[in-house]
Parts: structure tokens; sequence; C-alpha cells
């Protein structure tokens, strides 16, 4: 059937505009009635359409079922105002409201709305979650999913952001010169946490991590769409985030295992992202860098997208995380760059290097060193990968780690 | 965790001149030195190299050439590491590629005021 194809791909891409145009409309005070029409609007389509067969122009349809909705709210408030109240000076003239669904104000809405989600007074959680909900158009069921939690647990979570952003008189502007530069590194680890939910993700719903993946991309692309806000170091995320998604049809296999890189068929890695990241690695040359942290992993990501195998490429890697680590330490930046160590250097120093490091609860690390010493000495290996096994949580990982104890098993 | 403050020392005059090649070496030892603390969360600050001139301003407004010309050894840069104690922070000197041209580190607890 067609009808049912359509919905909820219309519900995704329809509901985030709708939303964002209403949100910045109603204010953070009535963001809840925003997500409401919007929500009513599509039960609405769902019954008549079933009932009468699509529209014509499915998307005209909504607009003016949600701006009838909309229309319908304004003027309930101001006559609720006008009789209880009496407040006459709140009266909103709600027969001249214009809900301007035009692209234009769609695009500024969405943008404004992600500046105003992204504050550093609700938590990085709640910043993805509302993103999520109300710039993505995700159900609340998705979102559980995509955080590994339950139903309830997300909805508390919204709601208290709701309440906080509230409470702060959040506004949904469009933030000064100054104002972005202070918050768009905010946005940006948001979008970057948003797509790591994707990419890195240990929950097993393929499609679902793919679109985590594709909306932080999608937003991110929102900011370079904007003079304003299109800066270098967004260039650089939407590069790294091209470069990565990639190899995602190569990432995993069927069970929504990780297939490593070295394994992967490079015949399932997406060139034309690969031509998309590195237009964007030029873009983000082209303008003046503040932070060059996306900018060396986008770099890094590069370098990855092709399999060749030279001391010259893992040296080149190798650099790149030097510069990385001084300008913000990560474990995983850490880990990484030891094993680009080995490769550029020698394996002998790069366990030399990670005994340094101390990340004793992090299976990776413990993967890494059993990596590290299989062929210097295999029974360290296999306790570094028996240890990587009792610490790794996703039922993939374990399997991975599993594996690679019954090849060394078998070498000696 | 408190902050050091290391201090590279060698007698740059009597040192040959390197040839690009070395050159690069060299740079590479020290980016991997300073990644290889950086990879251990402590580092504070990569730190700078120091130009060979300089001035010495005395008490009575008396100004000489400097560095110390006196002393052969030249402080040609500095970083600043995070460590729980002073021998941590020696520790970390270890790695660093000044020693093996026959300069020295020397490392100095950060006192804040």
């Amino acid at each position: 059937m067609q009808e049912t194809q359509l919905i909820p791909h219309l519900f995704r891409t329809e509901y985030s505009k709708i939303t964002a145009v209403l949100g910045k409309l109603f204010g953070f005070r009535d963001i809840g009635v925003a997500e409401d029409i919007a929500s009513d609007t599509f039960l609405a389509a769902t019954e008549t359409w079933g009932l009468k067969g699509l529209p014509e122009n499915p998307t005209a349809w909504l607009y003016a079922v949600a701006k009838n909705k909309a229309r319908d709210h304004l003027r309930r408030v101001s006559l609720f105002e006008k009789k209880i109240s009496g407040d006459l000076a709140r009266e909103k003239n709600w027969q001249e409201t214009d809900i301007d669904l035009s692209d234009q104000n769609i695009h500024d809405s969405q943008l404004q709305m992600m500046f105003a989600i992204c504050q550093p007074c609700i938590s990085t959680e709640a910043q993805i979650g509302l993103s999520l909900r109300i710039l993505c158009g995700f159900g609340i069921d998705e979102i559980a999913d995509a955080f590994l939690t339950n139903k309830e647990t997300i909805n508390k979570r919204l709601y208290r952001a709701r309440e906080k952003l509230r409470e702060e008189n959040t506004e949904i502007t469009m933030p000064t010169a100054a104002g972005i530069r202070e918050r768009l590194e905010a946005v940006l680890t948001t979008l970057y946490l948003l797509f790591n939910e994707g990419y890195y993700s240990a929950g097993s719903n393929i499609a679902l991590r793919k679109d985590l993946c594709l909306e932080a991309m999608r937003l991110t692309h929102l900011l370079t769409e904007n003079e304003q806000t299109a800066t270098s170091g967004v260039f650089s995320l939407l590069a790294l985030m091209c470069f990565h998604s990639s190899r995602f049809e190569a990432r995993l296999d069927q069970e929504g295992r990780m297939v490593p890189y070295e394994e992967q068929d490079t015949g399932l890695w997406n060139q034309e992202l690969i031509q998309q990241g590195k237009y964007y690695m030029q873009k983000a040359s082209q303008h003046n860098q503040l932070s060059p942290r996306y900018a060396l992993e986008a770099a890094i990501a590069f370098c990855h997208t092709s399999r060749e195998d030279t001391p010259q490429k893992w040296e080149r890697i190798l650099q790149f995380y030097n510069q990385l680590l001084r300008i913000e330490y990560s474990p995983i930046a850490a880990l990484n760059r030891t094993y680009a160590l080995a490769r550029a250097n020698s394996p002998e120093e790069a366990i030399r290097e990670a005994e340094k490091l101390q990340l004793n609860d992090h299976y990776l690390y413990h993967s890494l060193l059993g990596h590290l010493y299989t062929g210097i000495d295999n029974a360290k290996a296999c306790s570094y990968l028996e240890r990587a096994l009792q610490l790794a949580r996703s039922e993939g990982d374990k399997r991975n780690i599993a594996d690679r104890i019954t090849k060394l098993g078998q070498k000696d | 965790m408190k902050e050091f403050l290391l201090l590279f020392r060698n007698d740059y005059k009597s040192m040959p001149a390197s040839s690009p090649e070395q050159l690069q070496a060299i740079m590479k030892l020290w980016m991997d030195w300073i990644g290889s603390i950086a990879a251990q969360n402590k580092l504070s600050s990569a730190g700078n190299r120091l130009g060979g001139e300089g001035k010495v301003m005395r008490s009575n407004n008396v100004v000489t050439d400097g560095p110390y010309t006196e002393i052969k050894e030249l402080v040609g840069g500095y970083t600043i590491v995070k460590a729980d104690s002073l021998e941590e922070a020696t520790e970390l000197s270890k790695g660093c590629p000044i020693l093996q041209v026959g300069g020295n580190v020397e490392i100095r607890p950060i006192v804040p005021m």
C-alpha cells in the first residue's frame, strides 16, 4: 500500500518542519502545543488518507491542516486571555497571524531551534533527545531505542528539559554574531554526539542507527546554508561525518555485527560520500579556523578512506593524533594514536606507550594490547584479550574478541 | 594533579648544523614525545621554543645582551606537564629528544599564587 510507506517518511521530514515553525511561533512556553499540533496533523492524515486516499499534494495538505489547528489554538488562547484575564494588551490578532511555512522560514526556524535547544543549562543527553524529538521528528520509542533505555526515562528527560528551557525564558531567535561564536561549539558537540549515537551505538536496530547519522548530517548541513553559521569547524564536522558514513554499508553485517576495517569489502564503501567529504574539507580550509579539532578528525578520517598500507600514511595519522591530543585529550584518541604508532614506528614502542596509558577500565585498551602483543608474546596477548572479553558490552564486540582469542589459540 | 615546568637546556652553539632530513627527524622525535605525554593526559601545555637572542634587565635599569653569555647552556624551550609528584614529572622527561643531543631537562614544580 503506497500510503503506509509514504506516511512514516513524510512524518519525519514534515513533522520536524512544522514543529520548528510552530515552536518558534509559540516559544518554549508552549512548545508542547507545537509538538501536539504536529502529531494531531499526522493523525488526521492517517485517518483521512486511509479513507479517501492520498491527496494530490500531501505536503500542502499537511501544512493547511497544521495552520488551521495552530490558528484554532491561538484563537482559544486569545479568547481565554480576553475573558479570563481581561488582558487586552496580550490579545493576538489571530486572524492575521500568518503561519509561514515557506522554505526560508522552515530553514530559519530549524536553525534557530537548534541554537535554542543546545544550551548548557540542560544535559547533553537532553539536548540530543530534544533535538531528535523536535528537529528530527523521532518518536519517543525510537529515542528510547537510540539511548538503550525506556520510554518513561525519555519522557521524563524531555519534560524536564522543556521545563528548564521555559524557566530560563529561552528565546528561539537567531543569536547575534557573538552569540553564535559562543554557542556554535555546543551545537556542534550535540550534532557530533548525535552522529556518534548512530555510528558507535551498541543497539542492533541498523535502520535507526543509519537514520541518526543521516539526521546529524542533515542538521549540520543546515548550518552550512547560513552564512553566519557556515564556519570552518562546521564544514570539517560535515566532512568527518561523510567519511565515516561512507563505510556504513560495509561496517555492519546482516546481524548488526561490526566488521573490522581490515575485513570490510571496499566495494561497499560509498565513493560519492567520500567525494562530498573532500569537498567539505576544502570549504573548511577556505574559512578561518578557530579550533582545529574537527579539521584534524576529518583529516584522520580521510586517511582511512583509502586502505593503502604505507608507513607514510600511518606517520601522517600519527602526527594528526599527536596534534589532536594536544588540543583535547580523549581515551579513544589516545588508543587510536597508539595503534598508529605501532604502524608508523614499531609495535614494541607502541606496547611501551600503551602500558603508560593506564586505561584499565576500557575494553578497547585491553583489546589493543592483545593486538599489539600478537606475534610478540601470544600468552600475554591472550590474557589481554580475555580481559577485553570480560569488559566488552555489546554482543558484536564480544564475538569479535572471542574470534580473535580462538585464532590465537590456533596459532600456538 | 600538579603542574611542573620542564626547561630544556643545551649548548646550542657547539651543536653541528643539521640537514633538512635531520631536522625533520628531530621534529618527529619532539612531536612524538609531546604526543606521548598528551596521550597519557599529562600535558598542560606543549609550550614553545625560545629564540636565540635575548636581553637581561638588572637593577638600576642596566640592560645587557642576553641570555647569560657566561653560561654555555641556553634555555631552548619549555613545556608544562601535569603529574602527582616531582618523581612522576621527572619520569615523563625520560623520552625527551634533547637528551639525545647532549642537552638536559630541568623539572620544577609550579607553585600557584
